[in-house]
């Protein structure tokens, strides 16, 4: 007896037949071999692996979802390597056709596989429990005890003992066998878990079709109004429908950030929050509320999260006529954890046209290998370090232009200069820059995922059905009765379960002692060692 | 709030006062598996089933009762009898005090780091592998409460021993407060979760090295060749039992694991408006998952029960040890918080 008869019929896994070559040449012989093979064990096996594999080049270069900056500058390093790996998907694993096609095959497999087998279980859970083998002493759990009550008792005993434990019990008293089966919650659940995780891929899939995510940088006193056009950033999926995008607003009142001051964690951040004033349609009634990281804004199935803050120094420009050409806070970009921030500011109304080019320090510092830097991420001792250039900024090419770089190409340098809060500068031209302070900025991500309760759903169900199928054990457990000498009942209890669990051992145990005591002759061996 | 140094350095000479009574219980696992005495290999050459399968036909001429007997006792973990003075079992008996009184001290450790700054202290890589170290030992102090496990001492507290060598050489990080990122009940629930399941891998991952060797052993010894690991294979309960123990350890942690997972998507998302990125620490738990699923697929397919398992097994431990260094060093991500 090998252990896969053993296991016969206690689960509803598929018999490794080997799909062997497509019978004869036919397309039906062809998909029929196909589908067998898709739906195999071994393929599902297979299967898993290369989503595994796929996913590491996942991890390994920079993805454009996460980090298109780093991909950018990956491929202006490297542009031949670059390039191949572009051609093959590595900047967009996650996103590519043969990670798709890897996922999407496992799961077509999955469902070939589970679904014909519900049925089967579905059968299994009505159907009689099977009938007792003929001789119970060849299953790896048996029994035998004496019992003083006639065989028809015994069977009754059996019986009761089994269904008040709530086993499916069959009784037989012809033949003289009780079999009772329990624990089809493994499979149950089993089948569960699998279909459990189809539907949070379609729950996945809904929420990349039907939500959006996008990203806006607002200063302290400034507002956002939540429209297409106000955010730096969109991304939306397929089927996301703009008009639905919710009507609220806000204004940044105050952002406040903590830091950690000395010790080995010096500068770590400790606490981030930002006051907003928020109108939650138009003409609503102003509320003010606190945005923090993990604990975003929830508004009409839209939420807004606190993703990251820096500074923005404010420059006014005069020019030498006296007029002020320029007056706003600049959004400078962190450069490293001290919140060294790179600015730029574009002044095209000047002719010459004006641009400056530098950095704003929260707590500044100078020195030889680093030059301008910042030594703590709060504003303890702000300056900003700056160049000026005059020229053609470029504006008017049509080539789009980022607002973070000045491109210098059409310009000279006139100047360089360092300022703290309140100073200014005069070029040699007799532009005025005048540094009056800074406020503080705050970005933020407003997202809609619509398939994400379905997703959650999906998985809480697919984690209780996977809690049953690796808990429990399915088991049968029978009784034969024959009359033995004198009065008394001999008794034969076997039990069978797969291979891994010991527990029907303990429920023979259980079940032969209720029925009847251990035969004389056999009473010592029949302790358990 | 501020770090109350007076806690947590009490807190670091509990973990070091930790380490030396790791240190001395080790010395006495290896004390005791070598004195044990050892099973004879031969009789466990055949897996259990084909065997049963023998001893069922043998039944028909011995009486049937005599073969649960004989399956019972040949499966059985060969603890040396009920003598008390078995050779090994009082070195063993010393490994598990030393190693009890090892992890009351740690989890003292532990517990005074959490409350040098009033939060659970998992906030970077040293206070998770501090924390991982003790669920670790205790795990295995737990099972050794009811089962005779004292073969498998060693093999736990090695592990033990390096992550704890690790976490105050390298890994080191002073008691502080959170960045703002981690400071949510998910993350108590997500980490929590994680270290329990990081315990049972590491318990699993010894268990399937374990069974390898045991495998080999008892095949060569079959085909009368020699192999280096017969000596401590002698020492070890029977393959097939190694076999078992490592497929309950992992179809216990498999469930926990995605709920790890999954308590971590719900704080992504309450953090950064999106429950999954493919942040590289996200891939790679992803990674190890599948390599799990994959395990246990394999233990019901045919042709991949056995060996192969046990391999898929360590490579899924392989995965979960990169994601828990690795990730952090070689690669950013928002996850690089871990203070290295
Ligand atoms: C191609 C698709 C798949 C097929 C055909 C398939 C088939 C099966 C079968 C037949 C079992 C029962 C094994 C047993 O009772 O021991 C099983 C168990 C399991 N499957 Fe799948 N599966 C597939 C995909 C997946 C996926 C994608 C996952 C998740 C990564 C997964 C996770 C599991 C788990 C955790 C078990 C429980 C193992 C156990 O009971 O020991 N399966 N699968």
């Amino acid at each position: 007896m090998t252990e896969r008869t053993v296991d016969d019929g206690l689960s509803t896994v598929p018999q490794e037949v080997d799909a062997g070559a497509p019978a004869g040449f036919g397309v039906r012989g062809w998909l029929r071999w196909a589908w067998r093979t898709l739906t195999s064990m071994r393929t599902a096996l297979v299967l898993l692996f290369l989503l595994a594999i796929a996913s590491v080049p996942g991890s390994v270069f920079p993805q454009r979802g996460t980090d298109p900056a780093k991909v950018a500058a990956y491929l202006a390093d490297d542009p031949v390597k670059g390039q191949i790996l572009d051609r093959l998907g590595m900047f967009d694993v996650f996103a590519s056709p043969w990670f798709a096609a890897i996922y999407l095959l496992l799961f077509i497999s999955l469902a070939g596989c589970v679904i014909p087998r519900s049925v089967q279980h579905w059968r299994a859970m009505r159907a009689r429990p099977p009938a007792a083998p003929r001789n119970l002493s060849r299953l790896p759990e048996h029994r035998e005890v004496v019992s003083d009550d006639t065989p028809d008792d015994v069977l009754d005993a059996a019986a009761e003992h089994l269904r008040s434990r709530r086993w499916r019990v069959d009784v037989d008293r012809e033949q003289g066998w009780v079999a009772a089966e329990k624990g089809y919650s493994r499979e149950t659940g089993n089948l569960v878990f699998h279909l459990a995780l189809v539907v949070m891929l379609v729950g996945v899939a809904l929420g990349s079709y039907g939500g959006f995510r996008g990203n806006v940088v607002v200063r302290e006193g400034s507002s956002f109004a939540n429209t297409l056009a106000q955010f730096d950033s969109f991304a939306p999926g397929r089927g996301f429908d703009e008009s639905s995008l919710a009507p609220f607003s806000f204004t940044l009142d105050r952002f406040t950030a903590e830091f950690q001051r000395g010790g080995m964690q010096n500068g770590a951040a400790r606490e981030f929050s930002a006051d907003v004033t928020f109108v939650p349609e138009p003409g609503a009634a102003p509320e003010t509320r606190t945005i923090e990281v993990n604990e975003p804004l929830v508004v009409g199935g839209e939420k807004v999260f606190l993703v990251g803050h820096g500074y923005a120094p404010t420059f006014r420009i005069t020019d030498k006529a006296g007029d002020v050409v320029f007056k706003d806070s600049v959004v400078c970009l962190p450069q490293d954890g001290n919140f060294t921030s790179s600015c730029v500011v574009k002044v095209p109304d000047t002719t010459p046209q004006l641009g400056l080019t530098g950095f704003f320090l929260p707590t500044a510092a100078v020195d030889d290998i680093r030059g301008p830097h910042s030594t703590f991420p709060a504003a303890d001792d702000p300056a900003v370090f700056m160049s000026a250039w005059e020229g053609d900024l470029g504006l008017d090419s049509g080539a789009p232009q980022s607002v973070f770089k000045l491109e210098t190409e059409n310009m000279t340098r006139v100047g360089i200069e360092a300022m703290r809060p309140g100073e200014s500068w005069t070029l040699p031209d007799g532009t005025v820059v005048a540094f009056e302070g800074y406020v503080r900025f705050a970005s933020f991500a407003v997202a809609k995922d619509p398939g994400k309760e379905l997703a959650l759903a999906a998985v809480v169900i697919s984690m209780a059905g996977l809690a049953l199928s690796l808990l429990v054990r399915r088991r049968r457990v029978w009784v034969r009765v024959s009359a033995a000498a004198a009065a008394s009942t001999l008794v034969d209890v076997a039990g069978l379960t797969r291979s891994e669990h010991t527990t029907v051992a303990d429920e023979v145990d259980e079940l032969a002692s209720a029925l009847g005591e251990p035969a004389a002759s056999t009473a010592d061996q029949e302790e358990p060692a | 709030m501020s770090t109350n140094e007076t806690l947590a350095q009490l807190s670091n000479q509990l973990v070091y006062a930790s380490m030396v009574a790791y240190a001395v219980s080790t010395v006495s696992f290896a004390a005791s598996l070598a004195a044990t005495k050892g099973r004879d290999l031969t009789q466990a050459a055949a897996p259990v089933s084909r065997r049963s399968a023998k001893a069922a036909e043998k039944a028909e001429a011995e009486g049937s009762v005599l073969v649960a007997t004989r399956i019972e006792t040949e499966t059985g973990i060969g603890d040396g009898g009920s003598e008390p003075l078995a050779p090994g079992r009082r070195a063993g008996n010393i490994a598990i005090s030393v190693m009890w009184l090892a992890t009351i001290l740690l989890g003292a450790g532990v517990l005074f780091r959490g409350l040098s700054v009033m939060r659970a202290p998992w906030g970077n890589m040293y206070e998770f592998s501090i924390t991982t170290a003790f669920a670790i030992s205790l795990t295995y102090l737990i099972i050794a409460l009811r089962r005779d496990v004292r073969w498998l001492g060693i093999f736990v507290v090695i592990p033990v021993l390096l992550s704890l060598g690790l976490a105050v050489t390298v890994l080191y990080t002073e008691a502080a407060q959170l960045v703002p990122a981690l400071k949510s009940y998910w993350l108590v629930i997500h980490v929590a979760i994680a270290i329990i399941c990081g315990a049972s891998f590491c318990v699993a991952a010894a268990l399937s090295s374990l069974y390898l060797i045991s495998e080999k052993a008892e095949r060569r010894t079959a085909e009368g060749r020699s192999y280096w690991g017969t000596g401590l294979a002698k020492r070890l309960p029977e393959s097939t039992k190694l076999d078992g123990m490592s497929y309950r350890t992992i179809a216990f942690m498999f469930p926990l694991w995605t709920f790890a997972i999954v308590a971590g998507a719900i704080w992504a998302e309450n953090a950064w408006g999106r429950y999954w990125g493919w942040d590289p620490k996200e891939t790679w738990a992803f990674i190890t998952w599948v390599g799990y699923a994959a395990y246990l697929h394999a233990r019901s397919t045919a042709g991949w029960k056995g060996r192969k398992a046990a391999y898929i097994s360590l490579v899924a431990f392989a995965c979960f040890v990169f994601n828990y260094f690795g990730v952090n060093i070689f690669f950013s991500g928002l996850h690089s918080y871990g203070g290295v």
